[in-house]
Order: C-alpha cells, then sequence, then structure tokens
C-alpha cells in the first residue's frame, strides 16, 4: 500500500486530540527495563552457534609502501580459519567511503595513516585471532610524511592521494587539500576601515575522540543464498549497505543488515570499521564471524573530529557594533576524506557565529595528510569556529571596555538575519534571549569547599588529591554561545522512510513502528512512539527493529533524526489515518452526518469529532483489517554553496544554545575545577522533555572535556597516535562534570515537524569557549588552544 | 583450566579456561552473562563493575582463575540480590546461594538481533527503576557498571550526599548523560529506600 508524500511543511502541528503517552510527556524508554537488566543485546553481545572471531591487523607506521606480506605463520597457527588481505577481496570494487570512495577494505601496497588496516585473521578464540596477526610479517619502507598544512601544500609534497577523480579535485588549490569552501559578501577591506579597534587571533583545536562506550562491533553470519546477514551497531544502516555491497561483489538486497544495540555514536559511527572486515570473513569461512574492538583498536577504528588551526580578525566600532569579520579555517582532515568536505561547508558557513556582520572574508579548507583520518563528531565544523569566533569576541569587548555578553546581544542574530550565504534565518534566533537568561541565572556560592571541619578537598581543584584547602585558586566566569545547523545542508536529498500499520491485536488497536533510524541512546524510539500515540490516538506502539528491510531513515546525526524520521513517522501516521478513517466512513457513515461534515480525529482508541462526540471504536473501524503505510518525509530542500562565493541557501534550520561557565583554579598547579556550567537553548518543541535535558547535559559534558582534557595526541614527527587508551585519553568522569542547569525555550520553528528543532549539537558548541572564556577571567592568561593544560596556566 | 565459583547464587563450572582469561570475558562468552560490559579491559571505564565477594570490582582486571571458590554477582542478578537483601540478608550479602538467577535461565539467554522485547513484567531493583525513571538510560553501555556501583554504595550509605555519590561512581564512565541524570536517579532511589524504610518502621 506504498505512497509517497514529499510535502516539508506540516499544515498542522497535531491532529488536536490527547493521547497518554503522547509528544509533550516524559515517556520513558521502551528499552529502558532491557538496558537496566543487562539483556539489552548490543552489537559486541551477538553470539552464533560456530562462531568465529575476527581480528585486524593494522599498520605499525603513517606512511609506507606495503614491500611483502607474509601471512603463512597466522595461517598455520592451530584454530586459525583464514587470513585475508588485499589480494583476497572478492570484487572489482575495493574502496569504499561516505562521499569519495578513497577508503580501501585493506591496503593496496601503500598505507596512509598509523592503524591503517592492513590483514584480517578468523580463529575459534579472540586471543588465538590476535596471536595469529601479530605472526602477519609486514615489510614496510616509510615515505615522507604529510603532517600539517605546509608539508601538504609544499612544492614538492608527496601526494597522499595519486590521481585523484573526485568532484573536490577541479576546485581546490592541491590534490592535498579535500574540498575549499570560501564565502566572500561585502567588502571586508573596506568596512574594516570603519571599525575603531580590531582584534585579530589564532586559534588551535585539538583532536577529539567520540569515545562511545561500546566499541565498535558486530557479527556477521552466511546465508545460504550465497548473502550475509549483518547484526552491527551503526548510525546509518543504508549507508553502509551502499558502502558493503560493491566490495562484496553482492546486490543490496543480499546484505541485509539489522541494527543491533549501539553503544553510543556521536559521529564515530558515520563511517565503515568493522562491518565489511565481518563480512569477507564469513563468506570466506562459511562460519558467523563476530568482530569487537578493543579501546586501544577503536581509537583507530573510528575517524575523529577534525583538528582546526582558525585566524580570526573581527573590528567594531567603539559603541561595539561588529563592521567585518575575516577567518581562514584548516582543518586536518588526515589520510581518507570521510566527512570532511561536508565537515569544511559546515565551518564555513558557521564561521561567522550567531552574530551579523555584513562584511566577511571566509575561507575553509580540509586537508588530506597522513594523520588518523577525521571525519564526522558532535557539532560537525561548527565546534571549531566557535571557540575560535567566541574567544574573539571576548577580545574584542576587553579591547572595548564592554561587559561580553552586552557585546553579544548587541549583534546577536534574530528572526530575519541575513546569513554571510546570503540565507535568510526564517525561524525564531532567540541568541540575546539565552544569553540573558544563563546570565540573570544566580551564581552559585563561592569557597563551596569551607564547612566547619576544615575544607571538602573534594571541592577543590585536584580533589582527593589533596592539593589545596583553597590556597591559590581564583573563581572566573565566562559566557559562550553558538550556532549549529539541523539536518544534512548543501543539496543533500535529506529523507526518512516510516512504515506505519494499525491494526486490533488482542481486542485492542496497536499500531506498530517500523524505522531504519539508528537508535544510539538518544531516545528516538521513546519519541516515535510518542507521536504514533498522538496521531493514531492509540495506547499501544511497537517500535519495530531497524533493519535494511524498511526504506532509509538516514543518519542518525546532524541533530536531524526527531526532525526527519520523527517527521516521517509523523506523515506516515497521518496517511493511516486517513485511510483509517476511510475505512470508518465506508462503514459507518451512513449512520451519523458528522462523518462527512466534521473534522475526525483518533483518540483513546476512538474516531471522535473535533468537538468530543465518539462516532465508533478504532476496534470496529478496523476489525480484522490492517492498514500499512510506507511513505518518505523531506525536510525543505537546500542548495549547494557556490564554490566561489559561498552563496546559497545551504542549510535547512539552526539550533541555538548559550553556556555560562563558572570555574576555579589553583593557579598555583594549574588545575581545574569546573564548578557550574549553565546552559539555555531553545528547542522548538520539546516531544519529551527528559530526553532533552539528557542531549543537553550530556553535549555540554563532552563540550567541557574538550575544554579541559580531550585530545588524541598524534605525534608530528611520527604522526603516531599516542595515547589510544581511556588511561591516556581522558574523558570527564563524575567528579570532572559540575551541575548543568539547563533553561528550555520553545519557540516554534514552523517549517519543522510540531515545530520542533534539532538539539543533540548546539550544546556541544558553545560549552567549550565559555570553559575556556572563565579559565581566562580567572587566571587573565590568553589560552587559544584547547585542551588547556597544567602547564598552560602554570607556564612551566 | 577449570574454574568453580558462585555467579548470581548459582554454583558455575566453566571448563576450558585458557590462564589468560578475565572473569569479564568468562562471565560474557561462558556463561552466556554479556550484561557486564567490555568498553576499555584497563579498569578506567567501569562499566564491567561485578561484585566479588560483595566488594565491587572490574571484572576485565580479574583473572578468571582469581574467582576459584567465590561469589560474583552481575548486573543480571542484581534485581534478586538487592530484594534478597531486603529480604532475607538486610544490610546486603549473599552467602546462602539461593539468591541468583537459576542456571537455566542464564544460560538460555542469548544475544539475537535486537527483537520487540521490552522486558515488561520484570521485577527490578530501586537502583534500576530509579536509573530508568530518572532519565539516566540513553545508550546504557555505562549503566550495568553504574547499577552495581550506587547499589554498593546505597547499602553502606543510604543517605548519600551529592559529594559521596560523586566519589563512589567516579570510577564509572558515562559518555552519553553528563551524569546528572545518574545523579537524579541515586538521589531518587536513595530517597525511595528512605520513605520505605520509614513506613517499615512506622508498621
Amino acid at each position: 500500500m506504498g505512497s509517497t508524500r514529499t510535502t516539508g511543511v506540516p499544515t498542522k502541528l497535531t491532529q488536536g486530540s490527547k493521547t497518554k503517552g503522547g509528544i509533550g510527556e516524559s515517556t520513558l524508554r521502551p528499552d529502558g527495563t532491557l538496558k537496566v537488566t543487562g539483556e539489552f543485546a548490543y552489537s559486541s553481545d551477538m553470539w552464533h552457534e560456530d562462531m568465529l572471531w575476527g581480528q585486524t591487523l593494522r599498520s605499525t607506521v603513517a606512511h609506507a609502501e606495503i614491500v611483502s606480506i607474509d601471512v603463512s605463520k597466522a595461517l598455520a597457527m592451530d584454530g586459525v580459519y583464514a587470513v585475508m588481505t588485499y589480494d583476497d577481496l572478492p570484487a572489482e570494487m575495493k574502496n569504499y567511503g561516505l562521499e569519495i570512495q578513497d577508503t580501501p577494505v585493506l591496503a593496496h601496497g601503500k598505507v596512509r595513516h598509523h592503524g591503517e588496516p592492513v590483514a584480517l585473521v578468523a580463529a575459534d578464540h579472540p586471543e588465538t585471532a590476535r596471536r595469529a596477526a601479530a605472526k602477519i610479517v609486514v615489510e614496510y619502507k616509510e615515505l615522507p610524511l604529510i603532517t600539517d598544512e605546509a608539508s601538504a601544500t609544499a612544492p614538492d609534497a608527496v601526494l597522499v592521494h595519486e590521481g585523484r577523480t573526485d568532484s573536490h579535485m577541479s576546485h581546490v588549490p592541491h590534490p592535498n587539500i579535500v574540498h575549499r569552501q570560501p564565502i566572500i559578501r561585502g567588502n571586508a577591506a573596506e568596512a574594516a576601515k570603519k571599525a575603531d579597534v580590531i582584534v585579530k587571533g589564532e586559534y588551535t583545536f585539538g583532536m577529539q575522540d567520540q569515545a562511545f562506550l561500546g566499541p565498535e562491533s558486530g557479527l556477521a553470519v552466511p546465508a545460504e543464498d550465497g548473502g550475509v546477514d549483518l547484526y552491527v551497531a551503526t548510525q546509518w544502516l543504508h549507508s553502509d549497505l551502499e558502502q558493503i555491497a560493491p566490495v562484496l561483489g553482492l546486490p543490496e538486497e543480499k546484505v541485509r543488515m539489522t541494527l543491533s544495540g549501539v553503544g553510543g555514536a556521536f559521529g564515530g559511527r558515520e563511517d565503515i570499521s568493522m562491518q565489511i572486515h565481518a563480512c569477507l570473513l564469513a563468506l570466506r569461512t562459511g562460519k558467523p564471524v563476530k568482530i569487537v574492538y578493543n579501546r586501544f583498536e577503536s581509537f583507530f577504528g573510528h575517524v575523529h573530529r577534525h583538528p582546526a588551526k582558525l585566524t580570526y580578525e573581527h573590528g567594531a566600532t567603539k559603541d561595539g557594533k561588529l563592521t567585518h569579520m575575516k577567518c581562514r579555517i584548516v582543518l586536518d582532515g588526515g589520510a581518507y576524506a570521510s566527512a570532511s568536505p561536508a565537515v569544511v561547508g559546515n565551518a564555513s558557513s558557521l564561521s561567522v557565529g550567531p552574530y551579523v556582520i555584513d562584511d566577511v572574508e571566509i575561507e575553509a579548507i580540509a586537508l588530506y595528510t597522513n594523520n588518523p583520518p577525521c571525519g564526522a563528531m558532535r557539532g560537525f565544523g561548527a565546534v571549531q569556529a566557535c571557540f575560535a569566533y567566541e574567544a574573539q569576541m571576548d577580545k574584542l569587548a576587553a579591547k572595548l571596555g564592554m561587559d561580553p555578553v552586552e557585546l553579544r546581544q548587541l549583534n546577536a542574530m534574530e528572526q530575519g538575519t541575513l546569513l554571510p550565504t546570503g540565507q535568510v534565518v526564517d525561524s525564531p534566533a532567540p541568541v540575546a534571549e539565552i544569553l540573558r537568561r544563563v546570565k540573570s541565572r544566580p551564581l552559585p556560592p563561592e569557597r563551596q569547599w569551607e564547612s566547619s571541619e576544615g575544607a571538602d578537598v573534594r571541592q577543590l581543584p585536584g580533589g582527593l588529591s589533596n592539593t589545596t584547602h583553597g590556597e591559590g585558586v581564583v573563581r572566573g566566569v565566562g559566557y559562550a554561545v553558538g550556532i549549529k545547523n539541523v539536518g544534512f545542508s548543501e543539496g543533500f536529498d535529506d529523507y526518512s522512510t516510516a512504515k506505519v500499520r494499525m491494526e486490533v491485536i488482542n481486542g485492542e488497536p496497536v499500531a506498530t513502528v517500523h524505522t531504519a533510524m539508528a537508535e544510539v541512546g538518544q531516545g528516538g524510539v521513546t519519541v516515535h512512539a510518542q507521536i504514533a500515540r498522538t496521531e493514531l490516538g492509540v495506547n499501544q506502539v511497537t517500535i519495530h527493529p531497524a533493519d535494511t528491510q524498511v526504506g532509509s531513515a538516514g543518519s542518525s546525526s546532524a541533530s536531524r533524526q526527531t526532525y526527519v524520521t520523527g517527521g516521517a513517522v509523523k506523515n506516515s501516521c497521518e496517511l493511516v489515518r486517513e485511510k483509517v478513517l476511510e475505512i470508518g466512513r465506508r462503514k459507518f457513515g451512513s449512520y451519523h452526518p458528522a462523518w462527512a461534515t466534521a473534522e475526525l480525529l483518533l483518540e483513546g482508541g476512538k474516531v471522535v469529532t473535533d468537538g468530543g462526540e465518539v462516532l465508533a471504536d478504532l476496534v470496529d473501524v478496523l476489525e480484522d483489517e490492517s492498514v500499512e503505510i510506507e511513505a518518505e518525509w523531506r525536510h525543505r530542500p537546500t542548495e549547494p554553496f557556490d564554490l566561489k562565493t559561498g552563496q546559497g541557501n545551504g542549510h535547512v534550520q539552526y539550533s541555538f544554545a548559550a553556556h555560562r561557565a563558572v570555574v576555579e583554579v589553583d593557579t598555583e598547579l594549574g588545575l581545574v575545577k569546573v564548578i557550574e556550567l549553565a546552559v539555555a537553548q531553545d528547542v522548538g518543541k520539546a516531544l519529551n522533555p527528559l530526553s532533552v535535558l539528557g542531549q543537553i547535559q550530556g553535549g555540554t559534558t563532552q563540550g567541557l572535556g574538550v575544554a579541559v582534557m580531550e585530545e588524541i595526541i598524534v605525534d608530528p614527527k611520527t604522526a603516531k597516535v599516542k595515547n589510544p587508551s581511556f588511561t591516556d585519553y581522558l574523558i570527564p568522569t563524575i567528579l570532572d562534570t559540575p551541575t548543568i542547569p539547563v533553561d528550555v525555550l520553545e519557540l516554534a520553528d514552523e517549517h519543522a515537524p510540531y515545530g520542533l528543532r534539532g538539539i543533540g549539537e548546539a550544546p556541544t558548541l558553545s560549552s567549550t569557549p565559555a570553559v575556556l572564556a572563565a579559565i581566562r577571567n580567572a587566571t587573565g592568561l590568553e589560552l587559544n588552544k584547547t585542551p588547556v593544560r597544567p602547564e598552560h596556566l602554570t607556564g612551566t | 583450566m577449570r574454574v568453580n565459583f558462585t555467579v548470581n547464587g548459582r554454583q558455575q563450572e566453566a571448563d576450558d579456561v585458557w590462564e589468560g582469561e578475565s572473569l569479564l570475558y568468562v562471565l560474557r562468552e561462558r556463561m552466556g552473562l554479556p550484561g557486564s560490559k567490555n568498553a576499555c579491559e584497563q579498569g578506567e571505564c567501569g562499566s564491567c563493575t561485578v561484585r566479588l565477594d560483595g566488594v565491587p570490582v572490574c571484572a576485565c582486571l580479574v583473572a578468571a582463575g582469581q574467582v576459584e571458590g567465590r561469589e560474583v554477582t552481575t548486573v543480571e542478578g542484581l534485581a534478586d540480590y538487592a530484594k534478597h537483601r531486603e529480604s532475607a540478608h538486610p544490610g546486603g550479602g549473599c552467602a546462602s546461594g539461593t539468591c541468583g538467577t537459576s542456571l537455566q535461565d542464564a544460560q538460555q539467554w542469548k544475544a539475537q538481533g535486537t527483537d520487540s522485547q521490552t522486558g515488561e513484567g520484570t521485577t527490578l531493583s530501586p537502583i534500576q527503576q530509579a536509573f530508568i525513571d530518572a532519565g539516566a538510560v540513553q545508550c546504557g553501555f555505562c549503566t550495568p557498571g553504574l547499577l552495581i556501583a550506587a547499589d554498593e554504595m546505597l547499602e553502606r550509605n543510604p543517605q548519600p550526599t551529592d559529594a559521596d555519590i560523586r566519589e563512589a561512581l567516579s570510577g564509572n564512565l558515562c559518555r552519553c548523560t553528563g551524569y546528572e541524570k545518574i545523579l537524579d536517579a541515586v538521589r531518587l532511589a536513595a530517597a525511595r529506600q528512605d520513605r520505605q524504610g520509614l513506613q517499615e518502621g512506622a508498621v
């Protein structure tokens, strides 16, 4: 009964009825019980009779020719079923990639970064597989390293990828640049003449890891038809499928994917990791193969957040009005393209921040280097820019002698503002208001560590290390605000599919919602059930497992799933509702004139008029009939940015958050304790208020991590990762994380389903610069790099 | 080697255990109890926290051979453990060997692709219920370890301050929540426990 409706504009917010457990309520997760009892099946928990374990051998050097690979000793080991290298790949297609297919499934004659997959082993015990992999002898001949912009674009630079044919090659200034996006609007040089003050800055943003807790894992089971069933944790089943099937030499219908439990994602599962490898080994051995990365391998198994160097110049008149902005953002994309082109588009188009500046000169590029590949992570290009432009705002305020919040409010964008891309912001943009809200919140009391029994060191920088009882501790307060786009931009056909069925089971009307949306922890499954209750007036909703037996839902990224797949579920429910009412009219229309004349709603399992009169029970309308509709839904189309001027209606929606950070710094030891991180954010409409808070607090904490502890350290001499473990790569613990009071605004975006706004990423943007601003406020230091380390504060 | 130990109150025997295997591996891959999670294998993240003779430990850092003759409680047995503590063993402990999931139940459970099972009707411990109610569960990968650690803390310290909670849970990483809802959950479980205690005291 398939039908497709591609409207992006809701006719009205809801059908107008009220059903318990519908949108706006904090209903609880449908998977909550399984998750607290240990019974929720994560991808690493999969088990199959006769299962083998897969192991990946990864390169120990960053850039080298592979002279030879000797697998004989590995193959000879007891318990080893298969060893595979590039030569064993079954299909003509040997590469994959999100946009550019530049990533080899297994290295072909060359490795381009530390940790690149070179060979695969399948064995009957994970330790046997690891030991066998260690017995594979790979001889490397090292090549010169490309590690930064200077080495990438030097006249004699080695090309990371020879013979590029991708669509960006024609407009990039050098083959070691993945993509370049300038934005030119107005005349920045001319406008600079009106400036009374000008501030310039250079900022460095470190490489962040998503550090989802559930490592990459999955189980591939060979099928009798020569295909394979893959159970895996991912962010986008259909994108994986498009990349997996060609390298297996199979048609897509023979690669059946089911989402298994996902232990967090944050962008790190947008790219392929072990999916293809497990399928290859399963098809080769004829046995189910499970691959589970350990934490060490996980640091090599997924792309990271692009480290960036950002150069900014802002000017303002003496009364604080911004005159112009020039910036240049250099993102290190590492060895493979991944999502770099889209990250460049975001960094460039959002580099101005949530401010009105008419005259701008912007350039963003992503490099190909021999550093670890970088791609999607929560905030996606907007994070790096926000760190820099917010530092600039504080510098400017200091130079003008203005309050930093007032300066921001004076220049804040609002609905109707023209972006540097020429696009009009056509929904609420309460930038000044969210700043006002975080600022007006009372400050936490000073010297909270003091008690009648002496200092409670747990409240102090250094904590239980007992490094201070308050001596040398100073407080600082800092503010920041950011802008993030929602959904896929730049003309991408960003749609989702939902299949909704309504039927009577055990005398009760039940809705079943089937999408391919990856539930990665965000609570999409909770929201889908709420939408179905609201739109279909039923109590019972079953969420079908996500798989590739239904159309694509797009990615669980870009803050888009509640908007786009939520929109698709709403749309399909509306179509099902029309169909159900049609059946009702056919069966009962002659009994009551309201069937023909009134606005009809589904509420409490019944068909009712908008006046509240009950016309029929859904059980009687449906009887043994079921109504099922699968339909695609898309948001309003966007356009690509012009490659020379950056002009274009590239984005569909924006999300805004503001933070106030309060920190206490032990200036003698350089230790920072964040006391409070207050947030205000516009969410359009909170479909599930409890989940909204969870997203905002979680996103805030990832921003805090970047501010004071998180960085993948790549040795510039070897391009090797130095800290691939949770011992050496630190993420915030409950002791590092302050209270996070949240102020939620709900200003509807009339273009979006229910007026909602994507929320997942915005809080990750402004959290980092707010903490940096607070540390600067406490110490008077300039601090132009993340993360802030003790030595940056003590000068030692 | 062969390892004999008690898991969630039932005597268990694991055969052909390689000397290098951890307790975590034996639980997950040999006992059919994958509730304890492997997220770092270095004792940094706490996702594999179980109780060994009542003491919370990272199962990834315990060699399987070390648990010979000892008693392990995992998240799968937490509800029964808590229930038993409340009735037969107020104040904790599970020495009777009758408070866990049955061997058959534990071994029958095999992880499949996600199914529509919701777990409805399952009896939960107060801390498990509080995690759901407070919104402390997102991806849920840290949840089993946090539950074991939080339950153990509430056993020792039924009325914890926020500083106590933070200290007790500082060995458990969570990447999704920012910890605020986890704090809420522990506060909620403590408050409910307190209220229940008052009611029982009044009877």
